[in-house]
């Protein structure tokens, strides 16, 4: 990762991104942003506050209400030499643009051979947690990651938003960048300053240990790393690793960190079944059979459809770090 | 008294600023009615007020900013008119719509859900893990040997890894205990019903057979070699003769006495066999003493039949007969078990085709008669269905080099070759 | 809808005599690879083949007015005459029948999906009006740009203007007065769907009113007429009047494609009915009325069209497959696995 200097910042996930679309507007003329509410309100949680003053409404577009074309547009302004980053309000709401985001971009490179490229950035908030209920909370990821020709990032520390939204706004390829909203406010940390990135497809381990691999992403890393911190208070030694990239995703910090350990478990919100947790599972099972003391084990949301609006149910599907902690600690006792 | 906290204001709204207070302290308030306005990096909002009272204190003041659920503020509550007496309100703590509301505790604990990742580790612990298994093997380390300190007892990596680092362990021995299993107590692990997660007891037996093949790898340096023998005609001989003999001595006619006589023969002609390894030199035994490995139960025993040379084959059915009959009554005595020179074991009777025998504690080497197996075998360039029986032999290489062992294995099978089809027993 | 018929008077629209012959070949060229299409289906050699017979005079006149090394043209997969009209050599039409590995897609595309990105033919996949969006997208580059002189000219049929993303697209393209033709190529039926079907309205160009655009219905049967419409439209386009909603109306006279059979859905006497409005003999007759060619020009150049067509067609038919592991190249611009 190039630091081009050695200053940094304590900003929460809010402003990592808005900053670091702010330094790629002013950097390339071909860089704008699409969607809807993006320019006079400056996004629903003010990512864009104040962008379309600076680089103007051809630049800063406030879209029809059409998620469809929002994405279709932007495919047919990558393919013809702009960079755009096209916005969906809400992960909820992704669903129309599905037909552009499977059936085109992601296919543009390969049924044309090379001959055109789609050189896209998909920005959208999901996660749960915020009473947001049926049509605001859920987590898309598993829909999407199915699909050769996506990339999909999930970062949630501000460091990471910056060094992969940059990644993706250079990547050739189109990328579903995924912001978890429960993390907006709620994570600080500390950003360098200048121009980096962060390859797309790298996993970082947040917090060392060697008695369980615990893989997440989003907002449960965050929960994770703070169930790991209270159980090495009982020397009880859990590794966090944060996947950050969910594709590609990044087999060898896993596999390294299963054979140190040899138990994983995978946490994450979005529904088990068909979930993350299925694919990693299966990698692990036929790279590291002979490495695992112990079964594979998963904590997700329930395969329900979304969470409710009344504060037990959406209690219920979320995962709470308690029940990670004692998940963790049962399976280093196994 | 009810406090007030800082509402959350939007979905990802962290904390708050109170703007401007609407009341000050003494005033009345209505329930719903305005009495401080808020406002966070989304959104401002007048927040309205959850009970009816008297503002009694303001905690945060105008411009400060606090964290969404932080007291902002006291109300003193005055009962609704017309309820008829004040009661204690329950403190309301939100005022707004609140992220984290004081819900009534469900419990939710117990019955498993989609979501936790619960395994049926009875399942599991059937078997050891994938990982257990190869360090094991990589380590040679005999699982069921170990106490296992995971959860019900399981053996764990770490606990293999431990063992193997505790010194250096005997290699699995092969050994030949027929387990003739009698049926296990109820819900006790024995040895002949050993239940996984579980320990089962070292008897007094165990712990000797345990010393015993621990020393004698300890000091023989172990050596092993074989030879096929086509026992076609032998076996017919004796299956010419097994019916008579059952009926005029009231017991079988294996292949075992047919051997141990091949056997006498070849010491005879190869004496170093019949011999021990001692300090001052090898000792050179006078007698043919062959002990016949016996497994039974959770024993192995090696019981003796003396002076093996002056018997015929008939004779050396009938000893050994007596001998098994004895063992496994439980009445061998201690003449029957010691003096051995040489030791036979017939691990074909089990169906084993190969093995690799622990030399029984002194005694220079150690033959086992293994399955006999119709095989196709090249006879004058042609091919022919023979019946073939592999010997094999462990040897004190302190004792016995290769052309020793070689030459008493030739023999044996020269021998064994030339009985039959018929002769006297 | 104006009948044809043999005018007494050309209006040539500015048209020269070598011009008029240019498209009267171009429309000889579609029609022949078009029965070569079938005819090589029939025989077995190519497992699909889509005809565009009717579409000729559409694409004769729409090709005439694109400004080569300008314009961008976002197609659909009855369009074979206009994406030769504006450059794409002979060649590549039998190679992506034939699915060798030198056709531009690599023998990824079914027949009649080009893509030509030095001649600025997008690439299209075979899903309905979801390449709609993707002309505004351009369209909008070329706007955000600056870059007067340029249009992008986007075609489909009567079918894809019931689809949402069209709809969309449109919106968007009227809200910010984009440089972008919009032509559908109104050949009255959608596989088996007919235009009563597929709306309540008799005139596609009414949708244009809607969003805020303006309409223009042509007999798409008629290549000069048609021209003198597109040159207009892309005009207003290129120099920042905004789109255009271009209605061509002609006759699809053969299936779907080789897999559809239209006896299932339509008589032969329907076909027959609009027989009048083949472009091809209807455009013949008229240069040859008004001595733009004689009748053995005509065969010369027919002959001539047939000596091309047979030429690619064994030149792409000796060609190569594409290799196996060639199935696993531009997934991205790296690696293709999903995990590192």
């Amino acid at each position: 990762m190039a630091v081009a200097s050695t200053t940094s910042t304590v900003m929460n996930n809010v402003e990592a991104v808005r900053n670091t679309l702010y330094e790629a507007l002013k950097a390339d003329d071909r860089t704008l942003i699409l969607g809807e509410d993006v320019g006079a309100r400056g996004n629903v949680f003010l990512i864009t506050k104040g962008f379309i003053e600076e680089f103007g409404p051809e630049r800063i577009i406030d879209t029809p209400l059409a998620e469809a074309s929002i994405v279709g547009i932007a495919i047919g302004m990558a393919m013809e030499g702009l960079r755009p980053i096209a916005e969906i309000q809400f992960a909820d709401f992704i669903y129309p643009a599905f037909n552009q985001i499977v059936g085109e971009a992601a296919k543009t490179r390969y049924r044309s051979n090379g001959d055109y490229t789609c050189p896209l950035v998909i920005r959208t908030p999901y996660g749960g947690g915020v009473r947001g209920a049926l049509s605001h909370s859920v987590s898309i990821e598993a829909l999407f990651y199915h699909v050769p020709g996506l990339k999909i990032v999930a970062p949630s520390f501000p460091a990471d938003m910056k060094g992969l939204l940059n990644a993706a706004i250079d990547d050739p390829d189109p990328v579903l960048f995924l912001e978890h909203k429960k993390t907006y406010r709620l994570v600080k940390g500390e950003v360098p300053a200048g121009h980096y990135t962060i390859p797309i497809g790298k996993a970082e381990i947040k917090h060392p240990g060697d008695q369980v691999t615990v893989v997440s992403y989003g907002l449960y890393v965050h929960q994770a790393i703070e169930a790991a911190t209270r159980l090495a208070g009982d020397n009880i030694s859990v590794e966090v690793i944060d996947l950050r990239s969910i594709r590609p995703m990044d087999r060898t910090t896993i596999l390294e960190s299963v054979r140190k350990t040899r138990k994983l478990l995978i946490i994450h919100e979005d529904n088990k079944f068909g979930g993350i947790g299925a694919e990693i599972s299966a990698m692990v099972v036929e790279e590291a059979f002979f490495d695992l003391d112990a079964p594979i084990r998963r904590l997700c949301g329930p395969d329900v459809p979304a969470m409710g609006y009344a504060a037990t149910l959406e209690e219920e599907f979320m995962i709470s770090t308690d029940r990670m902690a004692n998940t963790m600690r049962e399976m280093v006792a196994f | 008294m009810t406090t007030i906290t800082m509402p959350q204001l939007g979905e990802t709204v962290t904390e708050g600023t109170v703007a401007q207070w609407l009341k000050k302290p003494g005033d009345a308030i209505e329930k719903y009615e305005s009495f401080v306005e808020v406002s966070t990096d989304k959104v401002n909002a007048e927040v309205p007020s959850p009970v009816s009272g008297v503002l009694r204190e303001i905690i945060c003041k105008e411009g400060e900013t606090v964290a969404t659920g932080a007291p902002i503020a006291i109300i003193d509550e005055v009962a609704v008119a017309g309820a008829g007496g004040a009661e204690p309100s329950p403190v309301a703590a939100h005022a707004a719509p609140a992220a984290v509301a004081a819900a009534p505790a469900v419990v939710s604990n117990g019955a498993p859900r989609g979501g936790n990742g619960s395994v049926n580790t009875s399942e599991v612990l059937r078997g050891v893990s994938p990982a257990v298994r190869r360090l094991a093997r990589e380590h040679h380390v005999d699982v069921s040997s170990l106490r296992g300190t995971g959860h019900n007892g399981r053996v764990t990596a770490n606990d293999v890894l431990a063992a193997a680092s505790r010194g250096p362990v005997a290699p699995v021995a092969v050994t030949r205990a027929a387990a003739v299993a009698a049926p296990a107590g109820a819900g006790r692990s024995t040895y002949a019903a050993p239940v996984p997660g579980t320990l089962v007891p070292l008897s007094p037996a165990r712990k000797i057979i345990a010393q015993r093949m621990v020393e004698s790898l300890a000091t023989a340096p172990h050596a092993w070699t074989m030879v096929e023998v086509d026992v076609s005609n032998v076996w017919a001989w004796r299956a010419k003769a097994k019916d008579r003999f059952q009926q005029e001595k009231g017991q079988p006619l294996t292949l075992l006495p047919f051997f141990i006589h091949a056997v006498v023969g070849a010491l005879k002609a190869n004496p170093l066999l019949n011999a021990r390894f001692t300090d001052e030199g090898i000792y050179v035994e006078s007698r043919y003493n062959i002990g016949i490995a016996v497994g039974m139960d959770a024993n192995l025993v090696v019981p003796v039949i003396r002076d093996a040379d002056t018997l015929s084959i008939a004779g050396l059915a009938i000893a050994a007969g007596k001998l098994v009959e004895k063992a496994r009554a439980g009445k061998l005595g201690a003449d029957d078990l010691t003096g051995g020179t040489f030791t036979v074991n017939n691990t074909g009777a089990n169906g084993s085709v190969l093995s690799k025998p622990i030399i029984n504690g002194g005694q220079a080497a150690i033959v086992t008669m293994e399955a006999v197996v119709k095989r196709p075998v090249v006879i004058a360039d042609a091919i022919a269905i023979r019946s073939i029986m592999n010997v094999c032999l462990s040897l004190d290489h302190r004792v016995i080099d290769g052309t020793a062992s070689n030459a008493f294995l030739n023999h044996l099978k020269k021998s064994l070759e030339a009985m039959g089809p018929t002769g006297d027993l | 809808m104006a009948k044809a018929i043999s005018t007494p008077a050309l209006e040539r629209h500015g048209l020269s005599d070598d011009q008029l012959r240019w498209m009267l070949r171009n429309m000889y060229l579609q029609r022949t690879l078009d029965n070569r299409g079938f005819q090589l289906n029939r025989q077995g050699k190519i497992p699909f083949a889509t005809g565009s017979e009717g579409h000729e005079g559409i694409h004769a006149g729409s090709a005439l007015a694109f400004a080569r090394g300008r314009d961008i043209l976002v197609p659909y997969y009855r369009d074979m005459g206009l994406c030769i009209g504006v450059g794409m050599p002979v060649l590549q039409v039998l190679l992506s029948m034939f699915a060798r590995a030198k056709d531009v897609s690599g023998g990824r595309q079914f027949p009649n999906h080009y893509s030509y990105h030095s001649l600025g033919i997008l690439s299209i996949s075979s899903i309905i009006a979801a390449h709609c969006p993707h002309a505004v997208g351009a369209a909008y580059a070329m706007k955000l740009r600056n870059e007067s002189g340029r249009a992008v000219l986007c075609t489909f049929g009567d079918g894809s203007t019931s689809e949402g993303e069209w709809h969309e697209s449109v919106n968007f393209a009227a809200i910010h007065k984009l440089p972008i033709v919009f032509l559908c190529e109104n050949n009255e039926w959608a596989i088996s769907t007919p235009r009563a079907a597929q709306m309540a309205i008799e005139n596609i160009i009414d949708k244009a009113a809607g969003y805020g655009l303006p309409g223009v219905k042509v007999d798409g049967s008629d290549p000069i007429a048609t021209y003198a419409v597109m040159r207009e439209a892309l005009e207003r386009a290129r120099t920042g009047g905004g789109p255009t909603l271009v209605e061509a109306t002609c006759y699809r006279f053969l299936s779907h494609t080789t897999d559809d059979d239209d006896r299932t859905y339509r008589t032969r006497e329907e076909i027959e009915r609009h027989r009048h409005l083949d472009p091809v003999p209807r455009f013949e007759a008229l240069l040859v009325e008004h001595g733009v060619l004689t009748s053995d020009d005509a065969s010369k150049m027919k002959k001539d069209v047939l000596a091309e067509v047979n030429a690619v067609t064994d030149q792409a038919e000796a060609l190569p497959y594409p290799a196996p592991e060639e199935l696993y190249t531009n997934v991205y611009e790296g690696a293709y696995a999903p995990w590192l």
